[in-house]
């Protein structure tokens, strides 16, 4: 049989890896037809939100319904006392510490969940909510983790002994009832010795203060308990369904196989739709005992107040040389402010993270890291927002270490930067903390990305500017931000990675119709990824089957094979290989039956494309659609009728993207308005799966980047009110807001991923922030800037002009 | 971010919503655009148990242009300001400031009369209404009544209008000379940090004229004359500048918030009102 169409067409028809291939969830994003949890509405069901305590720090002398039970269409209220008979008034978190569902006894920060209301409607509820009578004795407010540590006033009186002693803590020894842990990495004397005999030690303090994730949809969920047959649906914005559906068996006593939890469409998680919130307990509850459904919604202000936040932290580094710029150490101490409950999200033999991927992109020989999680009034979390865990931390601190030890040698950041990456022939590199990188090719990048913003031009224009600022002929500085980043994804190897017990694998299931085409349901959970659309891609090109003809389907686990879900940039690396290997095992099998088909030994046939040819006779083939067929119609010998496969994936490695980035900006030095003239953007995620899908994620990523260096923040005032609770004060960037970006790419495959991916959701986030702070504090370098604190808003960055004395 | 229960009335003539006013006392607010009161009435920070839409009440909807002035109805939205050409001919400092506030969402909605009445500092309308002495119309059961704009203004969300008085109408004398509406802010969408109107004529070299009005640095707009008066007579050197700079930072007061603390806002505040009289002396 003659071919009609040619090969490459062939590659072209399957939209396979390598293919921008529009997006198949954007029919229904664009026209308004998407499908949230706040869409879905079932009979009879009710709403539940919460009475939030207005102090950062109380006693709760008592709690008055009486007055809200009277609201028509208010039909309970659920406090502590009423959940305490099921054990459900405190909840473990995700860090192994516990959390209150509602208040009992006390609150810890302002807007902490008091009591849940549960009405006919939203409106009621909220009329409700107002007549809640709480009396409350005020205590005294520790907003910051220094002053934590020194205070006599303990915040959580459940984790001190009646005698006074302070019991260790999930994560090892407690030094004060309001430490959390002490969490090390590396070696400290080592590291000591090294920072003691430098010719060259620079020094710094930094604060990554706290901000928010702030997805578009917030946080929410229906609970439905059907008492005739004791199942409980529970749908909801989480960003792991699976490992909800076991935390609720585990903590309400449910049958796993009893409950089934969906995710239906996502609208941004971030992070923040990571962990368990005390709305999805009381939604259960108040299902299992009204036996309706019951809707919990968070608003905005619930959202950016109360569930979680990412980064606070405090970091102090250290940083020896040789005179001539190679770096020999880096020390690094952390104090992280996690609130009033340890609620971070993070694999569980990792309290701070991966926060040990802070020696960065550089051959450094020695290292320590040290970090000391503190509890304070603030709300819970600690989230990996838009990174891999504490990653953005940790790349922050390393790329301003560096530029703070370029203005202590009197050298050109890039250059200092150059000579101290690790070699491409190093890889795998381990690094002094301990993580094995699996590869990177980064002087090659490194090169690309100067030569294209022509740097040395750059570093010229701005040598100029400042003489003409200095004549007083501008009162613009030009800044010319810089960072080079190594992420570390794809969390991780069942060996080191697990939360609550659950080891980190991912999964794929296919099953191939007979017609030819197929539905794969995964163990992730798209929040705006695009997993519909590349999934298909991965499975298009291991398959050969087109990826139009290929259904992807996530996010209900009566369905869905056991994963831990999308957060971290861990589904290209751990789902991604997951549905690859599930696929060469369909592959697999389909060799044999067109073997069969084609009556030649298994070892005779090869696959090409969208086929199986005979070794040496492509004119003899099958496609893969008629193998399908074959495999529901044919009675093979020795072979199983259809044509299935489920690969469960434990990664040996994580995967570590890279990137290198160059912001050049102008800052009005009067009234403190930055403005960013260009900003270049080259990532290496390893192989590229869809170059569309990438780069709309490295401006997503970039933009959160600016929002975070740039201005946005969650501020408390001494009283542990929280200043930025809507959209007025936190900074959410619009189109206004964003510069052009210009995006480019190097392809270093990972080793040991089945399709060399490594996943690139987050990491223009990583690289980006401090790409932005860098370029406002190279602006003030010439200057004598060493360091400021992001967020660089316009009052700040008018501040360090000030504090410079650039307004005369 | 649900309101407290209220009761709605859309009333289709003025004498409509002056007997519910009268009826309910300040238990009643008007709404126009609602881009203000709607907000705080979710934030359950404005209690308004019986709220009066004014969209089909009629006749607050037209801007006139002629020879004896200009005259904005109070539901005119900011972008019927932007839009409407021969508005922005007689007066162009309206459109250069209408296109700074928020976005076109809110700007489709956005009334100048609701901008304008609602007495909240952050608003520009009313300090650019302040820089233009606009007079507002008031109509009350009693009738109705004339109040220029720098007397309208008596605190934060307080001013000369009464509970049972509609402002229906800005009224204005086309303005002469160089203009500039100079604003700071954090967004698109956000309050000001400081913004500064101005409007200046000259003779030759010589200002003949300035009348200057600043933004959120107070808890009303701030109307400042001394700014004006220092430039009056000068040929706009720099000792000029520094003194109108110095005059208007007399009157305002700014307050410490997310935007910044006040020696921040007094210096933005300088180098706004600066920048805005420089881009009017050049219009001039």
């Amino acid at each position: 049989m003659k071919d009609e169409i040619t090969r490459e067409e062939r590659v072209d028809n399957l939209k396979g890896m390598g293919c921008s291939r529009k997006r198949v969830e954007d029919a229904r994003f664009t026209q308004g037809k998407g499908n949230y949890v706040d869409d879905l509405k079932l009979d009879g069901m009710l709403f539940g939100d919460f009475v939030r305590t207005p102090y950062a720090h109380a006693r709760i002398v008592s709690i008055n319904t009486e007055e809200a039970l009277k609201v028509p269409g208010v039909l309970a209220v659920l406090t502590a006392a009423d959940l305490e008979p099921l054990g459900l008034h405190w909840m473990p978190t995700l860090a192994g510490d516990k959390q209150m569902v509602l208040a009992d006894g006390k609150v810890l920060f302002q807007g902490q969940e008091v009591a849940f209301v549960v009405a006919e409607d939203r409106f009621a509820a909220a009329d409700g909510i107002e007549l809640v009578e709480v009396e409350y004795e005020e205590l005294p407010v520790i907003v910051d983790p220094f002053e934590a540590l020194q205070s006599d006033v303990v915040l959580r009186e459940d984790l001190v002994a009646e005698d006074g002693s302070i019991p260790d803590g999930a994560h090892g020894p407690r030094k004060h009832p309001n430490h959390i842990f002490t969490w090390e990495a590396g070696d400290k004397e080592p590291t000591e010795q090294v920072i003691n005999e430098a010719e060259v030690v620079a020094e710094e303090s930094m604060y990554y203060h706290r901000t928010h994730p702030c997805p578009l949809e917030t946080c929410g969920c229906v609970a439905s308990m059907d008492k005739v047959n004791g199942k409980l649906t529970l749908w909801g914005t989480f960003q792991a369904p699976h490992a909800i559906r076991t935390v609720v068996s585990l903590i309400s006593g449910i049958e796993e196989h009893n409950i089934r939890v969906i995710s239906p469409d996502i609208g941004g998680g971030f992070g923040n739709k990571v962990g368990a919130y005390p709305g999805y307990v009381c939604s259960v509850v108040a299902s299992i005992v009204t036996g309706k459904p019951v809707k919990w919604i968070e608003d905005r202000m619930d959202n950016l107040m109360t569930t979680a936040f990412a980064r606070d932290y405090h970091m102090t580094g250290k940083i020896a040389a040789t005179k001539e710029g190679k770096i020999t150490g880096l020390q690094c101490h952390v104090t992280a402010d996690h609130g009033g409950f340890d609620a971070c999200a993070d694999p569980t033999k990792f309290p701070a993270g991966f926060m040990n991927i802070c020696t960065g992109s550089y051959d450094i020989p020695t290292a320590f890291l040290e970090v000391d999680g503190v509890y304070t009034n603030k709300a819970p979390g600690g989230v990996s927002y838009r990174c891999s865990f504490r990653v953005t931390e940790a790349v922050y601190f390393i790329e301003r270490m560096i530029e703070v030890l370029a203005i202590k040698l009197n050298m050109d950041a890039a250059e200092l930067r150059r000579i101290n990456f690790i070699r491409k022939e190093q890889f795998p590199y381990t690094a002094a903390l301990g993580w094995e990188y699996d590869s990177g090719d980064y002087h090659t990048a490194w090169d690309k990305a100067l030569k294209a913003v022509d740097y040395d031009g750059l570093r010229a224009e701005q040598a100029q500017r400042v003489e003409a600022f200095k004549a007083g002929k501008t009162r613009k500085l030009m800044g010319i931000g810089l960072s080079f980043f190594t992420e570390i994804v794809g969390a991780g190897p069942v060996k080191n990675c697990d939360i609550l017990g659950l080891g980190m694998f991912d999964s794929c299931e296919i099953r191939i119709h007979p017609t030819g085409s197929a539905i794969a349901r995964l163990g992730t959970i798209s929040q705006g990824q695009g997993h519909a659309t590349t999934f298909a891609q991965i499975l298009a090109s291991e398959i050969g089957l087109p990826a139009d003809s290929i259904t992807i389907e996530e996010g209900d686990t009566d369905t869905a094979p056991y994963g831990l879900g999308t957060y971290g940039s861990r589904s290209t690396p751990v789902a991604g290989a997951a549905t690859a290997m599930a696929g060469r095992k369909i592959r697999a099998k389909a060799q044999m039956i067109a073997a069969y088909l084609l009556e030649v030994h298994d070892n005779d046939v090869e696959f090409d494309v969208d086929r199986f040819v005979v070794k040496g006779a492509p004119e003899q083939f099958k496609t893969m659609k008629e193998i399908a067929f074959a495999a529901y119609n044919q009675a093979i010998p020795g072979i199983e009728p259809g044509l299935e496969a489920v690969s469960y994936y434990d990664p040996p490695n994580m995967t570590y993207p890279f990137g290198a980035y160059v912001c050049v900006m102008d800052i009005d030095v009067d009234t403190g308005v930055p403005e960013i003239r260009r900003f270049y953007a080259l990532d290496d995620c390893g192989t590229r799966i869809n170059p569309m899908i990438i780069e709309g994620q490295v401006h997503g990523g970039l933009t959160e980047a600016l929002a975070v260096a740039l201005g946005q923040e969650i501020a408390y005032d001494d009283m542990g009110n929280c200043k930025t609770g809507t959209l007025m004060d936190f900074f959410l960037p619009t189109a206004w807001e964003v510069p052009n970006y210009e995006t480019d790419f190097t392809v270093t495959p990972s080793p040991h991923h089945p399709i060399g991916a490594k996943g690139v959701g987050e990491s223009p986030h990583v690289g980006g922030v401090p790409c932005f702070s860098n370029a406002v504090q190279d602006a003030f370098r010439p200057f004598g800037n060493t360091h400021t604190n992001m967020p660089h808003d316009h009052w700040r960055i008018w501040k360090t002009a000030n504090d410079l004395g650039l307004h005369g | 971010m649900i309101p407290a229960a209220f009761e709605y009335y859309r009333p289709k003539d003025m004498a409509g919503v002056l007997s519910l006013l009268e009826e309910h006392g300040d238990d009643a607010r008007v709404m126009a655009g609602g881009h203000s009161l709607i907000p705080m009435m979710k934030l359950r920070m404005a209690d308004v148990p019986h709220l009066i839409d004014l969209q089909d009440v009629g006749g607050m909807s037209e801007i006139s242009v002629g020879a004896d002035g200009i005259r904005i109805g109070a539901m005119v939205t900011q972008s019927d300001i932007i839009d409407h050409e021969a508005l922005a001919a007689a007066a162009p400092i309206l459109r250069e400031a209408a296109l700074q506030i928020a976005d076109p969402q809110v700007r489709y909605m956005g009334t100048v009369g609701g901008n304008v009445a609602n007495g909240d500092p952050g608003n520009d309308m009313p300090g650019l209404m302040q820089c233009l002495d606009a007079t507002f119309t008031l109509v009350g059961a009693d009738g109705s009544r004339d109040v220029p704009a720098r007397d309208f203004y008596e605190a934060a969300y307080m001013t000369a209008r009464e509970d049972d008085e509609v402002l229906t109408a800005v009224s204005l004398a086309a303005p002469t000379g160089g203009y500039a509406y100079e604003k700071q802010k954090r967004k698109i969408g956000d309050y000001a940090t400081a913004a500064a109107a101005v409007q200046i004529t000259r003779e030759g070299d010589t200002c003949t004229s300035a009348s200057i009005a600043m933004t959120n640095l107070s808890d009303t707009p701030i109307f400042s004359e001394a700014a004006g008066a220092a430039l009056v007579g000068t040929a706009l050197d720099d000792g000029a500048l520094t003194a109108a700079s110095a005059a208007m930072l007399g009157d305002i007061d700014p307050t410490e918030d997310n935007r910044g603390p006040v020696a921040f806002k007094r210096h933005v505040a300088g180098v706004i009102l600066r920048r805005a009289i420089e881009r009017a002396w050049s219009r001039a």
